[in-house]
C-alpha cells in the first residue's frame, strides 16, 4: 500500500515506494528515448573535469544559473521603503507577478506592487494610456501618500517617457497636482537589481530635493547635524535596519533610514492586513537634504545616488556590506567622526563579546576554504570576515560585479596572509561556480538558496547567506550588521561546520571515534 | 473563522449584490463598469457564470496574473525535462521562474534533464541596440558543446525580442540543419502578448504543431502502438500529480506513452500523435492541442478530474467507457482497490472539515476542478474565479458550483481582499502573492498552484495528501493565538 489515512505518505517518500520506481523506470525506458545510466555517468564524469571547466570558462554568450536578478526587482525594493508608497511598474504585467512572488517567497510576507499592464496595443501606440488610467485607478483604490513608478523593458525598449507622461497624467487629474509620484528608469538590459535600487532612490532624492519635477520650487540646503542611512538592496533588510536604528540610537544621534522597509515586510498576523506599514516619512525625504552626511552600507548599490546626494553638498561614505569586526570598527569610526559623537561604550563592549566569541570559535574556521557568491558588497563584507576568522576565501563570486569591484575584492585579499591563492570572478555564473567546486574544491559555500543544487552536485554543504533564501525561513528577521548581526553569520557557519562534522562521524562502529559530545 | 449563520440562497444572493456593488464603488467610474462586468453570483441553472473573461486587466489595480512567458516557459514548455529552455531576452524572467514551479522530474539535472536550471541570454544594452540573433546563435552552439544530452532547445521570448525584431525562427531554423535536425524550437511568447498567461499556452502549443509534430513523423515510424495507448495532456507534475495519475491509468491496463508535460521529454511529445485517446486535465492550457491532434490524426479526447474520489471515480469510468471491457473491467478494480482507503480518509478528516467554507481564486482548471474535493471532505466552495479563464471555462464551471456562488474573473487584489473580509471563509485557496495576506487576516490559507510545497493532489494518493493539509491549515492552533488577551 503507498498510502494509509493513518500514515500519509506525500512527495518525500511516496514516490520511492516501488510501485512508483518501477513505472518511472519504464516510463524512461519505454518512452523517453533514455540515453542510459553509463552514458549519464560518462557526461557526468566529464562535467567535473578542468577540460570541461575551460569549455564552461570561454563561454560568451550563454548565462546559467545567474546570482542576479534585473533592475525593476531593485526598485520595488527601494520603493516600498517609503511611507504608504505604492510602486507601480509601467510595462508588462507579468514582470510585477514575477516580482512580488519573488519577494514573497523570501520574506514570507506579501509584496504590494501595481502594473500598467501595457500590452500589444501599448506597444504600438506607446504606454501613456496606460499610465493615465493606472495612476488613476490605483489612486483610487489603494490610497496610497506616494507613487513611485519604475519600469520594465518592454516599456524601456519603446521609449517611454516617464516625466512626461506623469505630467501627463497629472493634467488628466489621475492624481493630485501636488501628490507624489517619483519616477525612474529602470530597463533590465541594464545592470541587475542593485542597479534598480540605485536608480530608484536617485529618484526619489531627486524628486523632494530639486523641485518635483519642476512642480515645486527646490529645497535649499540648511545643513543639520543629522545623518542619512542608505541599506541598499538586501534580504536581511527587516533584521539589519533595526539593528542599525538600535546602533544609531545608542549613539544618541539624529539619522533618517532613507527607504526603511523593515516594517512593510514584517508585519504581524493579528486581523488585519496592513498594505503599508512604517517607512520613510515622505516629510523625512525631504528633509534628508539637510543633513551632514549620507552613509550607504552598499557602495556598488548606490554610485549613482551617493553621487546626486554628493552634488547636494553632504558628504557621503559608503561601505561594502561590513561583517565583522575591521568592516564594523571602521562603520562605527565613521559614524563617530561625522557626528563627533564617542562610540558608545555599550557598543564597545559588544566588540568585546564578538571578538571574545571568535577567539572561542576560530580554531574550527582557520584554515577552511570557502567559496562565497552574492552581490558585490556582499561578496565583500562576508569575505573580509573570513579572513578575520582565518578562513580562506578561495573564490569570490558576482554575476552583477564589475572589473572595479573584481579589482577592489583582490586587494583586501591581497592585504591577508589567508587571502593568498583566492581569486574573484566578475560577471560569472553559478555554472562556472559548480566547475570550480569540482577542480579547486572547498570545505564550504557561501550564497542564496540557489547553491542547493551545487550543493548537491558536488557535495560542498552550503551556508545560506544571501538573496533569495526561498528553502529556510525567517532568516532574514537577524540581522547581519553590526557586531551582534556578525554574531548571527559567526554562529551560522559555526552550527554548518560542527552539522558536517557530526555527519562525517555519526556511523555506529565505523566511523564514529570522533563522534565527540563538546566541540 | 466563519461567523455566518447558514443563510439562504437568496440572502446569499443579496449580500453578494450589495459586496459587488460596494468594491465597485472604490474605482474611478470607467473602471468600475469595466470590472462589474467581471464579478457576479451564479444562478443555479443557468449554463454560465455570467462574468466577462479573457479580457485585458485594467492597469494600476493589482492584477495577480502574469504575462504569456509565463504560460509557455512556465507552464508548457519548462517541464519538458530534456530540452534546454533559453529565456531569451533580459535576465528578470528566467531568474523570478527558477525552480518555482515544482513540476517534479526523474532525471540527471544539468547532464540529461534540465528542468530546474536557469538559461538565459541576459540581455544587455548592446543586444537591444544591435539584436540578438547572433548571440542566440552563439547560445545554442555553447549549449550544444556544454550539454550534449540535450534533447532539443526551446527559445521562450521575452517582451524585448519582438519588438526588436529579431528573428529567432531563422536562427532556430539554421542551428537545427546544423546541428542535425535536433529540434530548435523558437517560441514568440513576449510577455506583451495577450492579456494573461493564458496566450503563451496557445501560443505554445501551436508551436509544438508546428515545429515538433511536422518534423516528428520520420523518427516516430517504428513506434510500435497498442490499442490501449493514451496521452496524459495537460498535467505539469506538480508536486507529482501527473505520476500519481499514471499510476492509476496503468493499473486499469492501459499504457501512458507521453505526459504533456511534467516529467515530459520531446519523445513524449513526438509520439503522442500515435496515441489512441488523449486525455485532458488542463482543459485552459491544452485544449489547442488536442482539438489539432483531433483533427489532423483523428484521435479523440476526453476531459478528466483526478481530484478527490468522487471525480476520480467518475473519471476513470469515463476514460474506460472509450476501451473495451478489459480496461472498463480494470477501472472497476482500480475503484474498488482504493475505495476503502478513500473512506478511512474521510472519515478521519471529514469530521475536522465538515461545512467549512471555501474561497477559491486560481489558474488554468483548478478554480473547478478541485470543488469536488473538498464536497468529499463535506466542504463547501463559496467563491471561485479564474486568472486567466475564457469563457469556456466558466461555461464548465457551472458543473460544479452551487446556486450562490460568488464568481470574480481576473481579480483584484482590492476585490479579492474585500470579499473574504465579507463572506469570512474558513480558508482561501490561491497563491503566494496572496496567501500572507489572508493569513495577517486570520483566514488559513493553502496555496494552490504550487501546493504550498505539498502534493501530489491528484490521484487517490494525492486525495489523502489534499485532506491532512486542508485539516493542517484550518486547524491550526494558530488561528487562535492572532488577537491578544488583552485587545
Amino acid at each position: 500500500m503507498t498510502e494509509t489515512a493513518e500514515k500519509i505518505r506525500d512527495h518525500f517518500d511516496l514516490f520511492h515506494q516501488p510501485e512508483y520506481s518501477e513505472m518511472m523506470d519504464n516510463k524512461r525506458e519505454k518512452f523517453e528515448n533514455y540515453v542510459g545510466e553509463a552514458e549519464v555517468a560518462r557526461v557526468s564524469d566529464w562535467t567535473k573535469t578542468k577540460e570541461y571547466q575551460d569549455k564552461n570558462f570561454a563561454r560568451e554568450a550563454l548565462v546559467i544559473n545567474p546570482a542576479k536578478a534585473c533592475q525593476p526587482l531593485g526598485a520595488v525594493f527601494a520603493a516600498v521603503g517609503f511611507e504608504k508608497t505604492l510602486p507601480f511598474v509601467h510595462g508588462s504585467q507579468g514582470c510585477v507577478a514575477y516580482y512580488r512572488s519573488h519577494f514573497t517567497r523570501h520574506f514570507k510576507e506579501p509584496t504590494s506592487c501595481v502594473s500598467s499592464s501595457m500590452t500589444e496595443d501599448a506597444a504600438v501606440f506607446g504606454g501613456l494610456n496606460n499610465m493615465i488610467d493606472g495612476l488613476a485607478n490605483a489612486y483610487s483604490l489603494y490610497k496610497p501618500k506616494m507613487i513611485a513608478v519604475s519600469t520594465t523593458c518592454m516599456a524601456e525598449v519603446i521609449g517611454d517617457d516617464l516625466n512626461a507622461f506623469i505630467k501627463n497624467a497629472k493634467e488628466k487629474g489621475s492624481v493630485p497636482t501636488d501628490f507624489d509620484v517619483t519616477y525612474a528608469h529602470t530597463p533590465a538590459f541594464v545592470g541587475s537589481h542593485i542597479t534598480g535600487y540605485d536608480n530608484v532612490m536617485k529618484g526619489v532624492v531627486e524628486h523632494f530635493w530639486d523641485g518635483k519635477s519642476g512642480t515645486a520650487p527646490k529645497l535649499e540646503r540648511q545643513p543639520n547635524e543629522s545623518i542619512n542611512f542608505l541599506g541598499g538592496f538586501d534580504g536581511y533588510t527587516v533584521g539589519n535596519l533595526r539593528e542599525i536604528k538600535r546602533i544609531f540610537d545608542s549613539f544618541g544621534i539624529d539619522y533618517t533610514i532613507f527607504g526603511d522597509n523593515s516594517d512593510v515586510w514584517d508585519t504581524p498576523a493579528d486581523g488585519e492586513f496592513r498594505m503599508y506599514d512604517g517607512g520613510t516619512t515622505l516629510e523625512e525625504a525631504a528633509n534628508a537634504i539637510h543633513a551632514k552626511a549620507t552613509i550607504s552600507m552598499q557602495e556598488f548599490c548606490t554610485e549613482k545616488t551617493l553621487a546626486t546626494i554628493a552634488d547636494h553638498g553632504q558628504e557621503v561614505v559608503a561601505f561594502n556590506h561590513p561583517v565583522g569586526i575591521t568592516g564594523t570598527d571602521r562603520f562605527l569610526q565613521a559614524i563617530s567622526r561625522i557626528t563627533g559623537k564617542q562610540i558608545p561604550e555599550a557598543l564597545t563592549k559588544e566588540r568585546g563579546r564578538l571578538v571574545d566569541a571568535i577567539a572561542d570559535s576560530a580554531a574550527h574556521i582557520h584554515g577552511k576554504k570557502f567559496a562565497i557568491y552574492g552581490d558585490p558588497d556582499l561578496c565583500y563584507g562576508l569575505a573580509e570576515f573570513i579572513l578575520e576568522l582565518g578562513g580562506e576565501p578561495t573564490h569570490i563570486l558576482a554575476t552583477n560585479g564589475n572589473k572595479t569591484w573584481e579589482a577592489k575584492v583582490q586587494a583586501l585579499l591581497d592585504s591577508s596572509p589567508f587571502g593568498k591563492g583566492c581569486k574573484v570572478y566578475a560577471g560569472k555564473d553559478l555554472w562556472h561556480l559548480r566547475s570550480l567546486l569540482f577542480t579547486e574544491p572547498v570545505d564550504f559555500m557561501i550564497g542564496n538558496t540557489y547553491g542547493k543544487y551545487l550543493e548537491r552536485d558536488t557535495g560542498t554543504p552550503l551556508i545560506r547567506i544571501g538573496f533569495p533564501i526561498f528553502d529556510r525561513h525567517h532568516h532574514h528577521r537577524a540581522p547581519v550588521w553590526g557586531y551582534q548581526g556578525s554574531l548571527n553569520v559567526l554562529v551560522k557557519i559555526l552550527d554548518k561546520i560542527f552539522d558536517e562534522m557530526d555527519k562525517a562521524t555519526n556511523v555506529a562502529g565505523k566511523t564514529d571515534l570522533s563522534f565527540d559530545i563538546i566541540r | 473563522m466563519s461567523t455566518a449563520v447558514a443563510e439562504s440562497p437568496a440572502d446569499i444572493k443579496e449580500r453578494n449584490k450589495a459586496l459587488i456593488a460596494e468594491v465597485l464603488e472604490a474605482y474611478p467610474d470607467k473602471s468600475a463598469k469595466r470590472r462589474a462586468k467581471h464579478l457576479n453570483t451564479y444562478e443555479a441553472e443557468k449554463a454560465e457564470c455570467s462574468v466577462k473573461s479573457n479580457i485585458k486587466s485594467i492597469p494600476g489595480v493589482m492584477t495577480i496574473r502574469g504575462c504569456a512567458y509565463a504560460g509557455s516557459k512556465g507552464v508548457v514548455w519548462g517541464p519538458i525535462k530534456d530540452m534546454v529552455h533559453i529565456s531569451h531576452g533580459p535576465v528578470g524572467c528566467g531568474q523570478y521562474s527558477w525552480g518555482s514551479r515544482r513540476n517534479y522530474y526523474k532525471g540527471v539535472t544539468g547532464i540529461d534533464s534540465f528542468g530546474t536550471m536557469q538559461f538565459t541570454s541576459d540581455f544587455q544594452e548592446k543586444d537591444i541596440v544591435f539584436g540578438g540573433d547572433k548571440k542566440l546563435g552563439k547560445i545554442i552552439d555553447e549549449i550544444q558543446e556544454l550539454f550534449p544530452l540535450s534533447k532539443g532547445i526551446s527559445v521562450q521570448s521575452e517582451c524585448p525580442i519582438g519588438l526588436i525584431g529579431d528573428d529567432i525562427e531563422a536562427v532556430s531554423k539554421a542551428k537545427s540543419k546544423q546541428y542535425d535536425g535536433k529540434p530548435i524550437i523558437p517560441v514568440r511568447c513576449e510577455g506583451f502578448r495577450g492579456v494573461s498567461q493564458s496566450l503563451g499556452h496557445h501560443i505554445a502549443n501551436d508551436v509544438i504543431r508546428d515545429w515538433v509534430f511536422d518534423k516528428a513523423a520520420e523518427k516516430t515510424a517504428g513506434f510500435q502502438s497498442t490499442p490501449y495507448d493514451v496521452a496524459i495532456i495537460g498535467d505539469y507534475n506538480i508536486g507529482g500529480d501527473a505520476w500519481a495519475s499514471r499510476i492509476l491509468l496503468e493499473e486499469m491496463g492501459l499504457r501512458v506513452i507521453a505526459q504533456w508535460s511534467g516529467d515530459g521529454t520531446i519523445a513524449e511529445l513526438e509520439n503522442t500523435p500515435k496515441a489512441k485517446l488523449n486525455i485532458l486535465h488542463c482543459y485552459r492550457s491544452m485544449n489547442y492541442i488536442t482539438r489539432h491532434m483531433e483533427e489532423k490524426f483523428g484521435i479523440p479526447w476526453v476531459e478528466y478530474n483526478f481530484f478527490g474520489p468522487s471525480k476520480i471515480e467518475a473519471s476513470l469510468r469515463e476514460i474506460a467507457s472509450k476501451f473495451d471491457d478489459k480496461i472498463k473491467e480494470g477501472a472497476e478494480r482500480v475503484i474498488a482497490k482504493y475505495k476503502p482507503r478513500m473512506e478511512a480518509v474521510i472519515a478521519k478528516y471529514r469530521p475536522r472539515l465538515e461545512g467549512k467554507k471555501v474561497m477559491l481564486y486560481v489558474g488554468g482548471l483548478r478554480p473547478r476542478h478541485v470543488i469536488g474535493a473538498y464536497e468529499d471532505l463535506g466542504m463547501e466552495v463559496v467563491g471561485t474565479g479564474y486568472e486567466f479563464g475564457h469563457n469556456d471555462d466558466y461555461q464548465r464551471t457551472t458543473h460544479y458550483v452551487k446556486d450562490g456562488t460568488l464568481i470574480y474573473d481576473d481579480v483584484t487584489g482590492y476585490e479579492f481582499e474585500k470579499f473574504v473580509e465579507k463572506v469570512q471563509p474558513d480558508l482561501v485557496g490561491s497563491g503566494v502573492k496572496e496567501k500572507y495576506i489572508f493569513q495577517k487576516m486570520g483566514v488559513p490559507f493553502r496555496q494552490m498552484h504550487s501546493w504550498d510545497y505539498s502534493g501530489p493532489y491528484h490521484g487517490y494518493d494525492g486525495f489523502g495528501i489534499f485532506a491532512r493539509d486542508m485539516d493542517i491549515a484550518i486547524n491550526a492552533p494558530v488561528w487562535k493565538l492572532t488577537k491578544a488577551p488583552w485587545s
